[in-house]
């Protein structure tokens, strides 16, 4: 019997939906070891939130109201008192989780399974799956200390789906950290965007290097991004040549995404952005060459210009659209 | 100690940085890497030893903050400090070949290390070096699993800021104000020294490190400096003090155990479509994803 805890986190003091991939690790834990799961949100607007989430099946939601911003050190040591007593602390490998988790284990002494794609029960203990080497390897992983921290890969652990039933709700109490003195918040620029966050969205469309320019991003990209209702992404090689922002970025150093269809434009597939694609359900690649290394992965593949092919795809998207 | 008394020495602090650093396989070549038969390791024979590419940024990043780029003057330390068996003390070398001024080896075997055991170690060894700063890449990418710089931080009770992009040293370098990479934009932290700062990509970009010391007209190159013929030459000269985990007094023993590794279920090449017509009626009738 193990009892998990989920670290469910806050934004703008709503549950990020994020967290709900660290819900469906919770129960599945929790009902494959007849054990229950308990939920702490933590951070400012808690209380508020709690409303949203008593409906997931969780035995109790306990709420934690802490100000200052989203700073592991005002979070860790209310998280560790709480954990205590539970087999497992959860949260989804999030910046958030992958911030804030490792310091909570060490507070506990315990072991932490970082960004794991997936969870069994052999011989009464708990077994994690997790990607290694840029997705090259899976390792099985298990975690002998006391009480073991984990942080789930949100594109490989299903949004959980409300239940019904109603969770007691509580609040507990906030335990201070001489650490949380030395640090201050500044400030969250969140990049202002009407598209779907990337690591949510049911559709990616990705650039690459081969886009030539950030204009070409906007011009040609851009449109059919839009078309599709889809979310931007970019390979590294793209990032790291200013073409966008580095938080577009997918692949092994950056986002790792599992939309329902996922379109490569331009891009050559190097192992670091497979790492963060391949798990997509339908993927379309769009690239001149055709021995690019994203053909062996692609479900479809348009051997084709990209600045001849995208422009006509996103008339041909919006027509499709239009006809449904 | 042997640093006791560096900030009372000069009027001006010297700002000293441990840099902790892995060697990887080759991260170009990650595709190559094999599992034994028994599936109980994975190996990487045939492949180079290479530099963490996030500590290699690291080790950039502690670069730039303790010098004047524009005149190449040194305004401070970098320390570096690996676990590994001794030949860990090539990859050493390549990083004292950077700039930095000397290393630590702790000897180990992979077998005695996980990251609690790394932190316990990493931690002991702040204890004797006192370092301002602990700079890191955020993730090593062999195992992947971005935990060792917030355990180290939490081991210490010192603050942290994680996933940086941006540093700018502030009230006379005594704390630092920091980007860090969160979902969908940049958190900013200031955290007061000695903290910890483990680093992402954008880490090295040309304006990325702030040190008041170096001109602000100053760009740096997009990436982390190649070590020149000079600095491979100097670096054969620097120290690299030998250390183990029993002389640190590291007790602690590793609790991740890897039963076993697999090469993931691969993907199958799909179908080459003739065109963009082709292309959405497949996506429509076919796949049903548009």
């Amino acid at each position: 019997m193990t009892d998990v805890l989920v670290v469910g986190e806050l934004f703008g003091g709503q549950l990020r939906r994020a967290s709900l991939s660290a819900f469906s690790f919770a129960k599945t834990v929790a009902s494959a070891t007849g054990g229950a799961w308990d939920l702490l949100l933590i951070g400012e607007g808690a209380g508020g939130a709690a409303a949203e989430v008593t409906g997931f099946g969780a035995r109790a939601v306990k709420t934690a109201e802490v100000a200052g911003g989203p700073v592991a050190e005002r979070y860790a040591a209310t998280v560790a008192e709480q954990g205590k007593g539970y087999g497992v602390l959860v949260a989804t490998a999030s910046a958030f989780g992958k911030d804030l988790m490792p310091r909570v284990a060490a507070k506990l002494d315990a072991g932490v399974a970082s960004d794991i794609s997936g969870v069994s029960v052999e011989g009464g203990k708990l077994v994690y799956r997790r990607p290694m080497f840029a997705g090259n390897v899976v390792g099985t992983l298990t975690v002998g200390s006391a009480i073991q921290v984990v942080t789930v890969r949100q594109a490989e652990f299903e949004a959980a789906q409300p239940t019904g039933g109603s969770s007691p709700v509580s609040s507990v109490s906030i335990v201070a950290d001489p650490a949380a003195e030395r640090v201050e918040f500044l400030s969250y620029e969140v990049a202002k965007s009407e598209r779907p966050e990337l690591t949510e969205a049911k559709t990616v469309v990705s650039g690459g290097r081969a886009l030539k320019s950030a204009e070409n991003f906007k011009t040609v990209l851009e449109p059919l991004v839009d078309a599709l209702g889809a979310a931007m992404g970019a390979s590294r090689a793209a990032c790291d040549a200013g073409y966008v922002a580095n938080d577009l970025q997918v692949g092994q150093t950056g986002k790792v995404v599992a939309p329902q269809l996922y379109f490569a434009v331009g891009i050559s597939g190097a192992i670091q952005h497979l790492a963060g694609m391949k798990g997509s359900k339908v993927i379309v690649a769009i690239n001149k060459d055709p021995e690019a290394p994203i053909f062996q992965v692609a479900d479809y593949g348009l051997v084709a210009d990209l600045f001849k092919a995208v422009p006509e795809l996103t008339e041909a998207v919006k027509k499709a659209k239009a006809e449904a | 100690m042997l640093f006791a008394g560096r900030r009372s020495a000069t009027k001006e602090m010297r700002v000293k940085i441990l840099v902790p650093v892995k060697r990887v396989a080759d991260p170009d070549n990650a595709n190559k890497v094999k599992i034994s038969g028994d599936g109980k390791q994975v190996t990487s024979q045939g492949l180079e030893w290479k530099l963490n590419p996030f500590d290699e940024y690291a080790v950039e990043a502690a670069l730039r903050l303790t010098e004047n780029g524009k005149t190449g003057e040194r305004i401070g330390e970098v320390i570096l400090a690996s676990l590994g068996p001794k030949d860990v003390g090539q990859t050493l070398r390549g990083a004292l070949a950077m700039g930095a001024d000397r290393a630590v080896l702790v000897e180990a075997n992979d077998e005695q290390l996980d990251a609690g055991v790394v932190v316990d170690a990493l931690a002991k060894l702040v204890a004797q070096e006192k370092p301002d700063l602990v700079l890191m890449g955020k993730q090593a990418v062999d195992g992947d699993s971005n935990q060792s710089g917030q355990m180290l931080a939490e081991a210490l009770g010192w603050p942290m800021a994680t996933f940086a992009m941006g540093i700018e040293v502030l009230d006379g370098g005594k704390a630092l104000k920091v980007g860090r990479e969160a979902d969908g934009g940049i958190l900013t932290l200031k955290v007061t020294l000695p903290a910890v700062v483990t680093v992402d990509l954008r880490i090295v970009t040309p304006k990325s490190i702030v040190n008041h010391k170096t001109p602000a007209d100053h760009a740096y190159s997009d990436t982390a400096r190649y070590a020149s013929l000079k600095g491979i030459m100097a670096a054969k000269k620097k120290p690299i003090a030998e250390t183990s985990l029993a002389k640190l007094g590291v007790t602690k023993t590793p609790v991740l155990t890897y039963a076993k590794f697999e090469l993931p279920t691969g993907r199958k090449a799909g179908v080459k479509v003739a065109d963009v017509n082709e292309l959405v009626t497949r996506l429509r009738t076919e796949a049903k994803a548009l």
